[in-house]
C-alpha cells in the first residue's frame, strides 16, 4: 500500500465516499429494475405485491413485455442490427488492427488519429451526415435514372452504417491492443518449421487474437443495441427497441412494462459484459 | 562527542508482524557516520520490510529508529532525514533530470538560486554535468542509477537506503556500478544502508555486512569477517562457496574435532559459532573450495603432511579462468569441489586422473546443528 | 514475402480501412458542409452561401442554446473529473488485488446499460411521484410531494452520472501503470501528501485525465436523451435544436450548418484543451 501511516479517520471517510459513489451508480438501475416485479398499473410506490405479470401476462392493461408485439419486434430489430454491426466492425477491426500495427505506409500517425475520430464526433452528427449524404446520393439517382434506392432511404441498412461508422474505432482498439502484445517470434517459430503465411494466420495470429475478436464483437453488440443518438436519424419504419421505449415513454408514459424490459436487457448486457471480461481474462499459460 | 552522535542509524528491538507472519523478528544495529553498510539475505528475509521502517513507509510492531541518536518513529516518512533509491529507481518520468533533482529541493522550499547550484553541484559529483535536460527515458542504466543517487544526495540526507538497485543491469555493468557505488559513498561521505541478495555486491562495496535470515540478523561484521569467521551455519554457507557435509561428531578435544560425515568421511574440524560441541552430537561441516588443495600424487606438494588427506578421482573439471575449480569424487564416493589453477599446460587435472586432496583442520568449519 | 504481394497484402488490409473513413465519415461530414452552405430563395431553388450561418447568428436563442450547452458540458466534465478521480485512484492503488477487479466490474456493468434505462431510472426516482419524493413525504419532511425533475441541476447530475465511467475507465489504466515506488520515492524526497499529488500523481496520469475529459466533453455535447428526458422540453440542449430543425421543421440545411457548428465549437474546445495540457490526441484517447 502506498502510505501505511495515513489517518484512519480520513481512510474511513475515503471508503466511505467510494461505497457513496457505488451507490449512486446503482441507484438509477436498481429504481428501474425493481418497479418490474410491482404489481400496480405505474413505475412508483407504494410497493402493491410481487408479480411477473410484466413479463408474461397475456392481457391488458398489464400487458407483458413478452405479449407485447411492438417491444417484441423492437427487440428483433435491435438483434439483427446488433449482429450486423458487430460481425462487420469485428471484420474490419481486426484488419485495421493489422494495417496499423504490422504495417508501415506514408501519414500512417494522420490516419491513426482519423481512425480514433469517430469516436469522439457526437452520435447525433455521425447520424445526420449519414443521412444527408444518404439522401442526396438516393435522390441524384432517383433525378437522372428514374430508380429508387431503398436501401439509401432511413431503415436497417443505414442504421446498421452508422452505427458501424462509430463502433468500428471501438473494436480497431480493441484488438489492436491484443495484437500489439503478440510475440512475433511465435510467428517466425511457425514459418521456420515449415507453415506458408495462411497457414501461420488461420493457425498462431487468428487463434491468439481471437479472445480479443470475441470481446470486441460482445462490446460492439452491447454498443449496438443501446444506441440512441446515432439511431434516431437513420431510423425508418423497422424501429429498433431503444426507439420503440422512447415512443413509448413520450407518447403513453412510464409504464411498468418499460421498467420489465429494462430488466430483461440489464440482466442480458451484465451476461454478455462478465463473458467477454472472462474471456479476456489473460490464461495463467501466458 | 556523545556515544549517540557517533550513530547515523540506531535500531533497537525493531519487529515487524503481518498478521500472524512476523517479517522482521527483533533486530537490532548501530551503524557508524560514514560507513558502508549491507543489509544481505535471501528473498523474503525481511530485509525490504526492514528498510521500508527505517524509511517511515511502515511501522515497526515494537522497538526503535533512531538516525543521529534521535527517534524518528513519530516522523513521518516525507520529514525524514533518509533517503531512499528504490529498486526500479523511481525516476519521475514526467520531469527531465534537473527537474527531479529540483524536487526535493522544492518540497524543502528551496529558492530558485538555490535549486540550481545545488543540481549543477550533485550533477558534477555524479560526473554527469551535461544531463540536466535530458529525459529520464533518454538515459542509460548507468546513467538513471547515478540520477537516482545524485536524486537523494542533492537534499544532504543523514543516511541514503538502496533498495538492490542493481538488480536490474547487466552483468558487466552490474560489476562496474559496484565500483563507482563505493566511489560515490567515498566521496558524499554519507551513511549507506544498501540491501541486497548478491553476497558478491556486499562482500566488495561494504565496510560491515549484516546477515539476515528468517527476519532476525544472523551476524554482523566486516566481509573478511563474515567469511573467515562465519558465526552461524546459516553464515557459512550463505556467504561465499563452500563443501557443505552433515555429520556426527564422534571426538571433541580442545585442539579439534573429529567428524565422521553421513557419507562416511573422517575429518578432522575446529568449531566455530557460539554454541558448544559435544561428542556424539549432529554437526555441519562447511569447508572453502580454495583451501583445499588438489594435485596429482607423485608431485612434490602432494606428500606434505595434512590434517585431512584424501585421494579420489576427478569426475569433471569446471574451467573458468583464475576461478577454475575440480569436482573430486571423494573415498566416501561424495563429490569435493576444490579450485585449482588451469594452465592449459601438460600438469593440468584432467576427467579421471588419481587426485589427492588434503587441507588444514582451520579450514573445516564445524557448527553444532 | 516478395515486393509485390507485400504490396498487395498492404492494399487490401487498406481498403476497409480507406472505405469506412470515406464513405461513412469523410464523404458525409463534406456533404454536410456543402448541404450548410446551401441557400433556400425561393421554394425548390438554391443558391450558394452563408445565409444558415448568418441565420445563426442573428438568432440569439441559438447563439445562448451553443454556449449554455458549452459550459454545462464543461461543468459536467470538470465535475465527472472531481468525483472520479478518487474512485479511479482507490480503484487503482488502494484496493486490494480482488477487490480492484470487482470495483472496476461495478464501475463497468452500468456502462453496458442504455443511456435510455440510465435516464428512465433517474425519472422514476426523481418525479414528483418517484422514489425520493414518496420517501420524503412518508417520512414526514415534506407535506407533498417534490418535482426534481426539469431543472438544471438535475440535467448536471443525470450527464454527470451517463458520462463518468468514460472517465474513471481511462484514469484507471493509467493510474494502474503508475508503480507505488514513484508516490513513495515523491514522500521521500519531501514531498506531503498535497505535492505528491499536484507534483507526482497527477502529471503522471495527465494522459489519462485528458483522454477522460475529452471522451466525457464529447459524449457529454452531443447527448440527447439524457437533457430532454430529465431536463424537460425547455431543456435547450444544443443537439435538440438540430433534431428540430432536421426532423420538426424540415429545414435540412440549416440544421447540417447547425451540425458544423457544434462540430466546430467542441473541436475548438478539445484543441484549446490539448494544447493547454500538453497532450496530443494520440497519446490520450488512442491508449484507452
Amino acid at each position: 500500500m502506498a502510505r501505511a501511516n495515513t489517518n484512519k479517520a480520513l481512510m474511513f471517510g475515503y471508503r466511505a465516499y467510494v461505497a457513496a459513489f457505488f451507490v449512486f451508480l446503482a441507484a438509477p438501475l436498481l429504481a428501474a429494475g425493481t418497479f418490474a416485479f410491482n404489481d400496480s398499473l405505474f413505475p412508483a410506490l407504494p410497493w402493491q405485491g410481487f408479480t411477473l405479470d410484466w413479463f408474461f401476462n397475456d392481457t391488458e392493461p398489464k400487458l407483458g413485455m413478452f405479449h407485447d408485439r411492438r417491444l417484441l419486434r423492437g427487440l428483433y430489430y435491435s438483434f439483427v442490427i446488433a449482429m450486423m454491426v458487430s460481425v462487420l466492425s469485428v471484420a474490419v477491426g481486426t484488419t485495421n488492427s493489422f494495417l496499423f500495427i504490422r504495417r508501415e505506409f506514408p501519414f500512417k500517425n494522420a490516419l491513426y488519429i482519423l481512425m480514433i475520430v469517430p469516436l469522439v464526433i457526437p452520435g447525433v452528427i455521425l447520424g445526420i451526415s449519414i443521412l444527408v449524404l444518404a439522401s442526396n446520393v438516393a435522390n441524384s439517382v432517383y433525378d437522372r435514372f428514374e430508380i429508387e434506392i431503398d436501401l439509401l432511404r432511413p431503415g436497417i441498412f443505414l442504421v446498421v452504417l452508422g452505427q458501424f461508422s462509430f463502433i468500428t474505432t471501438i473494436t480497431t482498439l480493441v484488438i489492436s491492443a491484443r495484437l500489439r502484445k503478440f510475440d512475433s517470434s511465435l510467428e517466425e517459430a511457425a514459418l521456420n518449421l515449415g507453415a506458408g503465411r495462411a497457414r501461420v494466420l488461420r493457425t498462431i495470429t487468428l487463434p491468439f487474437l481471437r479472445p480479443a475478436m470475441i470481446a470486441a464483437g460482445i462490446v460492439a453488440f452491447l454498443v449496438s443495441f443501446e444506441n440512441f443518438n446515432t439511431t434516431l436519424f437513420l431510423v425508418g419504419s423497422e424501429s429498433p427497441l431503444t426507439i420503440t421505449m422512447y415512443d413509448r415513454m413520450a407518447k403513453v408514459g412510464s409504464t411498468p412494462v418499460l421498467n420489465a424490459v429494462s430488466f430483461f436487457l440489464m440482466v442480458g448486457s451484465g451476461l454478455l459484459a462478465l463473458i467477454s471480461v472472462a474471456i479476456q481474462r489473460p490464461h495463467p499459460s501466458e | 562527542m556523545t556515544d549517540a552522535d557517533t550513530y547515523d542509524l540506531e535500531c533497537t528491538g525493531i519487529s515487524k508482524d503481518f498478521g500472524s507472519f512476523r517479517a522482521v523478528d527483533d533486530v537490532s544495529f548501530r551503524i557508524p557516520s560514514g560507513t558502508f553498510f549491507s543489509i544481505l539475505g535471501p528473498s523474503g528475509c525481511g530485509k525490504t520490510t526492514l528498510m521500508r521502517m527505517i524509511a517511515g513507509f511502515e511501522d515497526p510492531t515494537a522497538g526503535d529508529v533512531c538516525i543521529k541518536g534521535k527517534s524518528v518513529l513519530s516522523v513521518p516518512p516525507n520529514k525524514r532525514n533518509v533517503k531512499m533509491v528504490f529498486q526500479h529507481l523511481a525516476l519521475f518520468p514526467m520531469m527531465d533530470v534537473y527537474e527531479n533533482i529540483a524536487y526535493g529541493l522544492r518540497c524543502a522550499g528551496a529558492t530558485k538560486d538555490e535549486i540550481a547550484s545545488k543540481v549543477a553541484d550533485v550533477l558534477e559529483r555524479v560526473a554527469l554535468p551535461d544531463l540536466a535536460r535530458r529525459e529520464i527515458h533518454q538515459l542509460s542504466g548507468g546513467q538513471k542509477q547515478r540520477i537516482a543517487i545524485a536524486r537523494c544526495m542533492a537534499l544532504n540526507p543523514d543516511v541514503l537506503l538502496l533498495d538492490e538497485p542493481l538488480g536490474a543491469l547487466d552483468l558487466k555493468l552490474r560489476e562496474a556500478m559496484k565500483i563507482e557505488l563505493k566511489l560515490l559513498q567515498h566521496q558524499f561521505d554519507t551513511t549507506f544502508v544498501y540491501i541486497t541478495h548478491d553476497q558478491s555486491e556486499a562482500l566488495v562495496m561494504s565496510d560491515y555486512v549484516a546477515v539476515m535470515n528468517a527476519g532476525r540478523f544472523e551476524q554482523v561484521g566486516r566481509p573478511e569477517e563474515l567469511y573467515h569467521a562465519p558465526q552461524t551455519a546459516f553464515v557459512a554457507g550463505f556467504v561465499g562457496d563452500s563443501n557443505r557435509w552433515t555429520g556426527r561428531a564422534v571426538e571433541v578435544r580442545s585442539d579439534g574435532i573429529k567428524v565422521e560425515t553421513d557419507a562416511g568421511l573422517t575429518v578432522i574440524a575446529m568449531a566455530h559459532g557460539n554454541e558448544q560441541v559435544v561428542e556424539g552430537q549432529a554437526v555441519e561441516l562447511f569447508v572453502r573450495p580454495e583451501f583445499i588443495s588438489a594435485t596429482k600424487p607423485g608431485t612434490p606438494d602432494s606428500d606434505l603432511p595434512a590434517d585431512n588427506s584424501y585421494t579420489g578421482t576427478v569426475d569433471g573439471v569446471l574451467f573458468n579462468g583464475a576461478n577454475s575449480r575440480v569436482l573430486v569424487r571423494g573415498p566416501a564416493g561424495d563429490l569435493i569441489e576444490a579450485d585449482v589453477v588451469v594452465t592449459g599446460g601438460a600438469d593440468d587435472l584432467r576427467e579421471g586422473d588419481p587426485v589427492r586432496l588434503h587441507w588444514a583442520r582451520a579450514q573445516s568449519m564445524c557448527f553444532a546443528s | 514475402m516478395s515486393q509485390d504481394t507485400k504490396r498487395l497484402s498492404l492494399i487490401l488490409l487498406f481498403a476497409p480501412f480507406a472505405l469506412w473513413i470515406v464513405l461513412l465519415i469523410l464523404l458525409p461530414h463534406i456533404g454536410m458542409v456543402v448541404l450548410s452552405l446551401r441557400e433556400k430563395v425561393a421554394p425548390r431553388v438554391y443558391e450558394f452561401g452563408f445565409g444558415n450561418y448568418v441565420d445563426f447568428m442573428n438568432e440569439p436563442i441559438y447563439w445562448n442554446t451553443l454556449m449554455r450547452t458549452g459550459s454545462m458540458s464543461l461543468l459536467v466534465t470538470v465535475l465527472a473529473l472531481l468525483i472520479g478521480f478518487p474512485v479511479a485512484y482507490y480503484i487503482a492503488k488502494i484496493a486490494g488485488k480482488r477487490s480492484r477487479g470487482a470495483l472496476f466490474l461495478m464501475c463497468l456493468i452500468p456502462l453496458w446499460v442504455s443511456d435510455l434505462i440510465r435516464a428512465f431510472g433517474w425519472i422514476l426516482l426523481l418525479r414528483e411521484t418517484g422514489v425520493v419524493s414518496s420517501l420524503l413525504v412518508w417520512s414526514g419532511m415534506t407535506d407533498e410531494g417534490i418535482e426534481f425533475l426539469y431543472n438544471d441541476v438535475t440535467v448536471v447530475v443525470g450527464l454527470v452520472y451517463t458520462v463518468i465511467l468514460f472517465m474513471i475507465v481511462p484514469l484507471v489504466s493509467t493510474l494502474d501503470g503508475m508503480g507505488d515506488d514513484m508516490i513513495e520515492a515523491g514522500y521521500n524526497l519531501g514531498g506531503n501528501s498535497l505535492t505528491v499529488l499536484r507534483r507526482i500523481i497527477i502529471p503522471y496520469a495527465m494522459p489519462g485525465i485528458v483522454a477522460g475529459c475529452i471522451v466525457v466533453f464529447m459524449l457529454t455535447s452531443g447527448s440527447y436523451l439524457t437533457p430532454i428526458l430529465l431536463g424537460g422540453k425547455n431543456s435547450s440542449w444544443f443537439t435538440e435544436q438540430i433534431y428540430d430543425q432536421f426532423i420538426t421543421r424540415f429545414n435540412w440545411e440549416s440544421g447540417a450548418a447547425f451540425g458544423i457548428l457544434l462540430l466546430a465549437f467542441t473541436s475548438l474546445v478539445v484543441w484549446l484543451g490539448l494544447r493547454l495540457s500538453g497532450q496530443s490526441l494520440a497519446n490520450t484517447v488512442a491508449r484507452t
